[in-house]
């Protein structure tokens, strides 16, 4: 898999306080992209594996969201803008 | 149309009717005047600047990106707009905001060179078309935008099949649930050609 395209990276929320939960990549059930496409940016974006990737797809769709990635907020951050370059439905969120 | 089939050492292969190649570039060129970064005064430098990243520099990205300052803070009114440029906090518009400032405006110069590099590898007359893996990934983020902003001003549900079923063939929302689904099947194709 090539990697994710070039993205602007700027300090961001340097100002917030900071927390020990750790923060997420949530992606949104939404009826246009298909079931296919969304599993392909998964393997693409994040490297997983076709099975992994189909679940997370299965999760959004059924569930209508899935957590797709896990760490730190300015990575979380930086993996939201690249789904929304894909038109994926995705939010940063504080794991709670 | 013959849909995508995979190319061997990567890549995908098509071949599109001159009707299907132009309603495909006018679809295309819809969504780049969508996304096209705005401002109040300085719209010809957004232009300028555009351009200049659509050549995929990174540093260029980054200069625009700071010649530009801070972008907006607010989801656009557009509902097909906020489809192609979502919030990304839910529930925290403080953040949302924040968010927005520092990325809708690379995200705009991404959706809008993924749909120029689309056109540069679509022949205004159709007939066949090869595209590189990264050509692909291209052309399947600029049809994603084409159907997202489709599927806002056609209200589609995931229960499109019946929407689409409903209507009569005169209905003048007909003929766009047809390409609507047709866009679908040619992405789907890409998708499959790509796996």
């Amino acid at each position: 898999m090539s990697t994710a395209p070039a993205e602007v990276d700027l300090p961001r929320s340097a100002d917030k306080p900071s927390s020990d939960k750790p923060w997420v990549t949530i992606v949104w059930n939404d009826p246009v992209n298909l079931m296919s496409y969304v599993t392909y940016v998964f393997q693409h974006v994040f490297g997983y594996p076709k099975k992994k990737a189909t679940k997370l797809m299965l999760d959004v769709h059924h569930k209508g969201k899935a957590v797709v990635a896990a760490g730190a907020r300015e990575a979380m951050e930086h993996n939201v803008e690249v789904l929304h370059g894909y038109g994926l439905w995705a939010t940063v969120n504080q794991d709670k | 149309m013959e849909p995508f089939r995979s190319v061997r050492g990567g890549g995908a292969r098509a071949w599109l009717a001159a009707a299907e190649a132009s309603l495909l570039r006018s679809l295309v060129g819809q969504i780049m005047s969508l996304v096209e970064p705005e401002g109040p005064a300085d719209d010809r430098a957004d232009n300028r600047a555009g351009d200049l990243v659509s050549g995929q520099d990174a540093d260029l990205a980054a200069l625009e990106a700071m010649l530009h300052g801070p972008g907006a803070d607010k989801i656009p009114e557009d509902p097909v707009l906020a489809r192609l440029l979502p919030d990304g906090y839910r529930d925290d518009p403080e953040s949302a905001g924040e968010f927005r400032r520092y990325t809708e405006n690379s995200l705009r110069s991404a959706k809008h060179a993924a749909a120029q590099e689309m056109l540069d590898t679509l022949p205004e007359v159709g007939g066949r078309i090869r595209l590189t893996q990264d050509q692909a990934l291209s052309w399947l983020k600029a049809l994603n935008d084409v159907r997202l902003a489709l599927g806002v001003r056609l209200g589609v549900t995931e229960d499109f099949e019946e929407q689409w079923a409903r209507l009569k063939p005169d209905d003048p929302q007909w003929t766009a649930f047809e390409v609507y689904a047709w866009l679908g099947a040619v992405q789907e194709s890409l998708v499959q050609a790509l796996n």
